[in-house]
């Protein structure tokens, strides 16, 4: 009797664990499936993806509680350029990580959480028309051997962000350097200062973002890639993805959108990701 | 799920590879410390006991992944080299051992008193009652909570993702990240820690029947 209990367990466990979770992964299509702009209509909310750590484009404010940046104003002016002053904009706070899974499971309705538009991606998503152009570089300790990604040999260690197409990248350009990727980018920079890694690697807006926390860092070397920044929306928005485009050049055009560069980035010394030139 | 599996094997067994390491390391560190921190609690000499209990206290307290993160991020001020893999079993063998020496004084408790008394009337020291006759009979009885300790401390080797430490939980999140395939790569996930805890959880099994009638005699 006690024999047979052993053996039956595990095989039962493990059908029901696949079960629950072929279940459970069919539930997420509906949402994201139905027409964003149909139902933003009708009950006035739209949900947008941000990041919640990166200074300048999307960091949790501590003392108001709100998450502010240059991606959290882009989309505010989005959706009130398409659904009239009114809107409710929520915000959710992702990562490199969980970004695209929260979009496809329909958790949010659209994402400007510093997404370059690639390949890969549009094969899972839809993106905008670039709102914003960004290079990947790399930030050192002031007075590190390292001063660019050249330098980056056999030995050294490079921080990066889960998910994110920096770590991809710097495979290519420093194929002898190891890869230490991280959650989130305040983790990666916390790493970065306890000398977990010789270099962090993103993109060079998120890298001002974080030397402003702390002058003690800088970015070297310029950039050596270019990162055209979309916003993402799920397959099959294709209404709601052309508001966007459309939304986009209406601010371009009627300075709205410079003025949000201009907040965000205007103190940023020779740096400039505008799209409009 | 197949085909992630199959894809990405390589970098499964590469995760599969740091997890088990991890693990051993951590069992049988969190198993000594866990064991001479027990014989501090039960300990006749005060100043012991106090330090038994603030250690206990302390870490089993205390989150792992606090634990964890204090050594990859603090330590490695006073202490160079100390890599996310490092740090994290660091981690993992003192956050278990709080545990284990709690587990194990339980046990020693439950051993009848009489036992020791009788020992030391027969002239033992308290070491060789301790390690002869009083130990012996602890750690039979406390082989299923250790067991649940065991399967616990593999499951919570899963902090190292949070460490860049390339545990598989870590490899899970390179493979999700770049596939786009999440639940299809955490079910994977999933079931390759089945893999590992389920054998062990038999194993405590079998161990505890073993010397269950071991003790009957």
């Amino acid at each position: 009797m006690k024999q047979t209990h052993f053996k039956v367990r595990p095989f039962l466990l493990v059908g029901l664990l696949l079960t629950l979770l072929t279940v459970l992964s069919g539930c997420g299509d509906n949402l994201a499936q139905q027409d964003v702009m149909a139902r933003v209509e009708r009950t006035n909310r739209i949900t947008w993806g941000v990041k919640n750590d990166t200074r300048l484009f999307g960091l949790m404010n501590i003392k108001t509680g709100q998450i502010e940046g240059f991606d959290v104003d882009i989309a505010t002016a989005v959706s009130k350029e398409i659904f009239g002053k009114d809107v409710n904009v929520k915000f959710v706070p992702v990562t490199s990580n969980t970004r695209l899974p929260l979009l496809k499971n329909g958790n949010i309705d659209a994402l400007a959480a510093t997404m370059t538009i690639t390949p890969e991606r549009k094969k899972e998503i839809m993106f905008s028309d670039t709102y914003f152009n960004a290079g990947q570089a790399i930030m050192v300790k002031k007075g590190s051997k390292i001063k660019s990604v050249k330098d980056l040999t056999k030995g050294t260690k490079v921080l990066g962000l889960q998910g994110s197409n920096s770590v991809a990248n710097i495979k290519k350009y420093a194929p002898q350097a190891k890869v230490l990727q991280l959650a989130d980018t305040a983790q990666a920079f916390t790493a970065l200062k306890s000398g977990q890694g010789d270099a962090l690697t993103s993109d060079n807006g998120i890298l001002y973002g974080l030397n402003r926390d702390d002058p003690k860092y800088q970015v070297v070397g310029g950039t050596f890639t270019n990162e055209p920044y979309g916003i993402g929306a799920n397959k099959g928005q294709e209404k709601f993805v052309q508001a966007i485009n459309k939304a986009l050049k209406k601010i371009e055009a009627d300075g709205t959108y410079q003025q949000i560069v201009d907040k965000w980035f205007g103190k940023v010394a020779g740096f400039d990701g505008s799209v409009i030139k | 799920m197949i085909s992630i599996l199959t894809t990405y094997w390589p970098d499964f067994v590469e995760g599969l590879k740091y997890t088990l390491s991890a693990s051993v390391l951590a069992l049988i560190g969190s198993l000594i410390i866990g064991l001479i921190f027990a014989l501090f609690v039960i300990n006749p000499l005060k100043p012991l006991r106090v330090i038994g209990r603030i250690y206990i206290e302390i870490f089993r307290n205390i989150p792992l992944l606090v634990v964890a993160m204090f050594f990859y991020i603090v330590m490695p001020q006073f202490i160079p080299h100390l890599d996310g893999f490092t740090a994290g079993t660091i981690g993992l063998i003192i956050y278990t051992s709080a545990f284990i020496a709690e587990t194990i004084r339980a046990g020693i408790e439950s051993v009848d008193l009489g036992q020791m008394e009788a020992a030391r009337s027969n002239g033992m020291s308290y070491i060789q009652a301790m390690r002869y006759i009083v130990l012996p009979q602890a750690l039979k009885i406390v082989i299923p909570p250790l067991g649940n300790q065991f399967v616990n401390l593999v499951k919570n080797s899963s902090v190292l993702a949070f460490l860049a430490g390339f545990d598989l939980m870590y490899q899970g999140n390179l493979i999700a990240s770049t596939t786009f395939k999440t639940t299809d790569t955490y079910l994977a996930v999933g079931l390759l820690y089945l893999i590992l805890t389920m054998p062990l959880s038999y194993l405590m099994r079998y161990l505890e029947k073993h010397w269950s009638t071991g003790a009957a005699e």
